[in-house]
């Protein structure tokens, strides 16, 4: 039976073949834009919901959002897309806010290094400082890239094997080079390539994605997708960062 | 007679369960699939107190929870798939607990490698990452022999991390590039430099795998916990609300579409990362 059944497939006009193929295209195209209408429908409606409540939230109706208590934050960190790093002014009127709620520290990321040409260059001519960090009035501002990620580790690796060549007490003794977690976050200090690591990253772009973020430094670092920096408001900015005060970490315990 | 009647019953069901999973499957790979899934399976503790069980049994329906969604993600074409089963910081917990998940741990080794498992099926290999010098004997053997077993596959690729953690794996990547440059230059060779970021890359437990195109955790916690920092550059962070034993294929499917919509963006952003 399979027998004739393969034959008579065979025998088929490839034309016929050629159509089936075709609709069957079109009817799982159909099938899969119909699937990506329902999460869109989904996601608008948890979209309008958060605009909602972070409007609310912004006109300072809500107590529990104004004056947040942020112990457990030392040091908060932002990715922003690239793309959306282009217009200084968002990325300055954040900063604004997070100063008003009286952030100390902030690290600033995006994968290019647009922060840096943009942003670190006002800070360079303003406060006459380096360009990956600088104090402004009561906060610190560090800004990263791509670069200062793996590359930094990099670095770090070679740091820890040129002290180690130089080193003929370690070397005579027949030693490998065995390092330790905080031999490689001592060299990373020593290159300049060290800095606090964030309790919590927003991201602002269109995923959630850290995009390269210092790896090292982000071990237990809450993520938070805020959307899109062309849609920013107080509010959403606000409820991360009342969520992330309620939080309760095991460290793996 | 009723025992005859009743048996093919149960079969046809899974024929056509079967049917339908492969028909949506096929209208899914309309888009863009994920070559490589990485899961944080939190929240078997919280499930058990929820179901009100015995905290290990948590963990045992976890693992049933593990072996349908890796059946999911190889029927979906799915290469890669990274679990993170044990960290290193989980030895701070009760030493009756790890000793206990120690033991379920070589119990499910051991089942993964008998002839009616996933494993077989879909003639899976088998990696475990992690420091394995730091688990009991019994564990680390039964772990290097699943590797040896299932080293000549050419199926999908099921990474288990246990005595894992990120900062633990890159550490281990840049002292065997340290001993490497070594053992190649000669006393008093100056190494600046010398150790590039591809040198690490090579030297991670991860080196024979692609970037993980999605990392989910679930029971709605939004940190990494030490896993795969070098190797989520581009990867799309999830972290569905609900416990892992509660993980299925409808959750499955919409962290799919999810990736599906941000896939152009994150492609995009991968590529210019390689040209610079």
């Amino acid at each position: 039976m399979y027998l004739a059944h393969g034959i008579t497939r065979a025998l088929a006009p490839p034309v016929q073949k050629f159509q089936s193929s075709i609709i069957l295209k079109w009817i799982l195209g159909f099938c899969w834009y119909l699937l990506h209408l329902v999460v869109s429908l989904v996601d608008m409606v948890c979209f309008l919901n958060h605009l909602l409540l972070s409007s609310i939230i912004s006109t300072g109706l809500l107590r529990k959002y104004q004056n947040l208590k942020l112990n457990n934050l030392n040091c908060l960190a932002i990715v922003v897309d690239s793309e959306e790093a282009e217009d200084i002014t968002k990325t300055q009127k954040l900063l604004s806010w997070l100063s008003s709620i009286d952030v100390k520290c902030i690290t600033l990321y995006d994968l290019q290094g647009v922060l840096k040409r943009t942003i670190g260059n006002d800070f360079k001519s303003m406060t006459n400082t380096s360009l990956r960090e600088c104090k402004m009035s009561k906060m610190t501002v560090e800004i990263l890239s791509l670069s200062d990620g793996k590359e930094g580790i990099a670095k770090a690796a070679n740091f820890l094997i040129s002290k180690y060549m130089k080193d003929d007490s370690l070397r005579c003794n027949g030693t490998k080079p065995t390092f330790s977690e905080s031999q490689v976050s001592n060299a990373l200090e020593a290159i300049g390539y060290k800095g606090p690591d964030p309790e919590l990253l927003l991201v602002y772009g269109p995923a959630r994605c850290h995009l390269g973020f210092p790896p090292w430094r982000l071990r237990y670092t809450e993520i938070i997708h805020m959307g899109s920096l062309r849609f920013m408001n107080y509010g959403s900015l606000a409820r991360a960062l009342y969520d992330f005060s309620k939080k309760n970490q095991n460290y793996g315990k | 007679m009723e025992k005859h009647s009743q048996r093919p019953e149960p079969k046809n069901l899974n024929s056509v369960w079967r049917f339908l999973r492969r028909c949506l499957f096929s209208v899914l790979s309309f888009g863009p699939m994920p070559k490589h899934i990485a899961f944080i399976m939190d929240g078997n503790r919280r499930y058990a107190k929820k179901m009100q069980i015995k905290e290990g049994s948590g963990h045992n329906v976890g693992f049933t929870s593990l072996v349908s969604s890796l059946q999911y993600c190889y029927e979906m074409g799915v290469k890669y798939v990274t679990v993170y089963a044990f960290s290193i910081d989980n030895f701070k917990r009760k030493p009756e607990e790890v000793g206990s998940l120690m033991h379920l741990m070589k119990e499910k080794i051991d089942q993964l490698l008998e002839e009616e498992s996933i494993v077989h099926k879909f003639g899976l290999k088998l990696n475990f990452w992690g420091s394995l010098d730091l688990l009991p004997e019994p564990i680390r053997s039964a772990a290097e022999k699943a590797m040896v077993h299932t080293a000549n596959n050419t199926g999908p690729v099921l990474s288990i991390c246990v005595a894992y953690t990120s900062t633990n794996e890159i550490l281990r990547a840049i002292n065997k590039s340290c001993a490497r440059f070594e053992d190649k230059t000669g006393e008093g060779s100056d190494p600046a430099n010398s150790i590039l970021v591809t040198d690490l890359e090579e030297n991670l437990d991860s080196a024979s795998c692609s970037e993980p195109d999605i990392v989910i955790r679930t029971s709605g916690e939004t940190r990494l916990s030490n896993f795969l920092l070098w190797q989520s550059t581009f990867s799309h962070l999830q972290s569905p609300n609900l416990f892992w034993p509660e993980f299925s294929l409808r959750h499955l499917i919409w962290s799919i579409l999810e990736y599906q919509k941000v896939y152009p963006y994150l492609e995009a952003r991968r590529k210019l990362c390689q040209e610079s």
